[in-house]
């Protein structure tokens, strides 16, 4: 027991980064979802196969395996690619150090990953507001542009946070595979504390709680909210 | 101010619309009446776009809105539509429901917006619900709504698509009273319903359509006095 409360100091930097991680990663995650689900959404094909193309694959693939093909795949590409271009066109060097800070590979992959399912989080609210609506809109003079903009994505947005919430949570927890990289998050730093002291049972119990006391209070906090909206809709 | 010539409309191999010509002068009323599924809504949704036409002409005072180059956003403008179904937006006051075409579209001001918008509630008497959401009106209620949302625009026509077919019954009169009102000012309307009392009463032309042809047209008198075609007279036979 010992152990493990002078282990919490280190825990806590490690749910401290697990948080940020977790925040900025689906922050930026919002803004690619919103742009993959407008172009699934567009009328121009390019754009839904493009939109369509990222979201599969990044649903369809683990999120470990993503991790190490941005922190150890990317690398090798661009120094690939750049050799390649040095030696057919002569091209001037322009990287020196190809490796990737871990912390900007681990951003990158869950944002990417998260963008893909939060993509269809928001292409299923616009689609679930009435055809009515747009067709209102639209019978009024407003472009598709202002239809989306002031009518359709004000009442998706209700709709879409809850699953958004959700979002966060399955995030939340995805983030422990960034111990593969060596993100010291609150996995990693329950794994460096037991290599220590050897008190497994009582070390990850505690990163465990840390989890769940999280992602309880906020799936409560959605329920709440999913409660509020259904009444305000 | 309308005139229809030869539209096609398919959905797919289903022919919907067959050949439809039919003019709307200034200022007329016009009934279309017909079995579900004779294609009158859809004839309705081409006037303004919400169906895209598979043939034809449909000039609206004098813009051809197939034409490619036409801007259909602002033929839109001149074209009020009311829904079955009402659409109001819900997240919107009443007032914020009529105001905010006229201020994202024509670009006018809150208050000028604002002004008109208490007008049009007070002449569909609904001045007392300007700040409520559409959820706490009644279908008649928000249906009368709806058709000053539409008003607010300024249009040359109005469309109405079965606008009291989803309310009860009881509120079936207040809408209609809204749109005699209108008729009367002089608003040209075509109207797509069920009220066979309204058609007869306000309307100053009815057509019939069935199976996606305009079988016939007339005045209220010809078509429900003496109706030419058998189908017309079947139609008739069963709902009167």
């Amino acid at each position: 027991m010992d152990v493990a409360i002078q282990s919490l100091p280190l825990l806590f930097k490690g749910l401290e980064l697990t948080l940020i991680i977790t925040l900025g990663s689906v922050g930026i995650g919002c803004i690619i979802g919103m742009v993959a689900a407008l172009s699934r959404l567009s009328g121009k094909r390019w754009l839904r196969l493009l939109a369509t193309a990222y979201v599969d694959f990044f649903r369809g693939t683990p999120l470990l395996v993503q991790i190490l093909l941005v922190y150890y795949g990317i690398p090798v590409l661009l120094q690939d690619s750049q050799e390649f271009l040095m030696n057919t066109f002569g091209m001037p060097q322009l990287i020196h150090n190809y490796a990737m800070p871990r912390l900007i590979a681990a951003v990158i992959a869950c944002s990417i990953n998260s963008g893909a399912y939060i993509a269809e989080i928001f292409r299923a609210g616009v689609q679930s507001i009435e055809k009515g609506q747009m067709e209102a809109a639209r019978s009024l003079g407003m472009t598709h542009g202002q239809a989306m903009r002031y009518i359709i994505l004000p009442q998706a947005v209700k709709r879409v946070i809850p699953p958004l919430g959700n979002e966060f949570i399955a995030m939340l927890k995805d983030t422990s595979l960034l111990s593969v990289i060596g993100i010291i998050e609150l996995t990693k730093s329950g794994m460096l504390v037991v290599a220590r002291t050897y008190e497994a049972f009582a070390i990850y119990i505690t990163v465990a709680i840390f989890y769940l006391v999280i992602t309880f209070t906020l799936s409560r906090y959605i329920d709440y909210l999913e409660r509020r909206l259904k009444t305000g809709d | 101010m309308i005139e229809v010539k030869n539209l096609y409309k398919n959905f797919g191999k289903l022919e919907v619309l067959k050949d439809v010509n039919c003019r709307v002068a200034l200022q007329e009323v016009v009934c279309v009446i017909g079995p579900s599924g004779s294609g009158k809504s859809t004839f309705l949704r081409c006037i303004n776009m919400l169906e895209q036409p598979t043939s034809g002409e449909i000039w609206i005072d004098g813009v051809n809105l197939l034409d490619k180059k036409t801007n259909i956003n602002s033929v839109r403008q001149d074209v009020g539509m009311v829904f079955q179904r009402f659409n109001l937006f819900p997240h919107k006051t009443a007032l914020e429901n009529i105001t905010l075409a006229p201020m994202k579209v024509k670009n006018l001001s809150r208050e000028d917006a604002e002004k008109t918008a208490r007008d049009l509630l007070n002449k569909v008497g609904l001045s007392d619900k300007t700040d409520v959401y559409p959820d706490q009106l009644s279908g008649g209620q928000q249906q009368r709504v709806a058709i000053a949302r539409a008003l607010a625009m300024h249009p040359k026509v109005m469309l109405f698509d079965e606008p009291t077919s989803a309310l009860d019954p009881e509120m079936v009169g207040e809408v209609l009273s809204v749109m005699k009102d209108l008729a009367r000012e002089g608003m040209t309307m075509v109207v797509v319903t069920h009220e066979m009392g309204f058609a007869r009463e306000v309307g100053d032309r009815v057509i019939f359509m069935d199976e996606g042809r305009l079988v016939e047209e007339g005045t209220p008198d010809q078509v429900f006095g003496s109706p030419r075609n058998d189908r017309t007279k079947l139609f008739l036979s069963k709902i009167l």
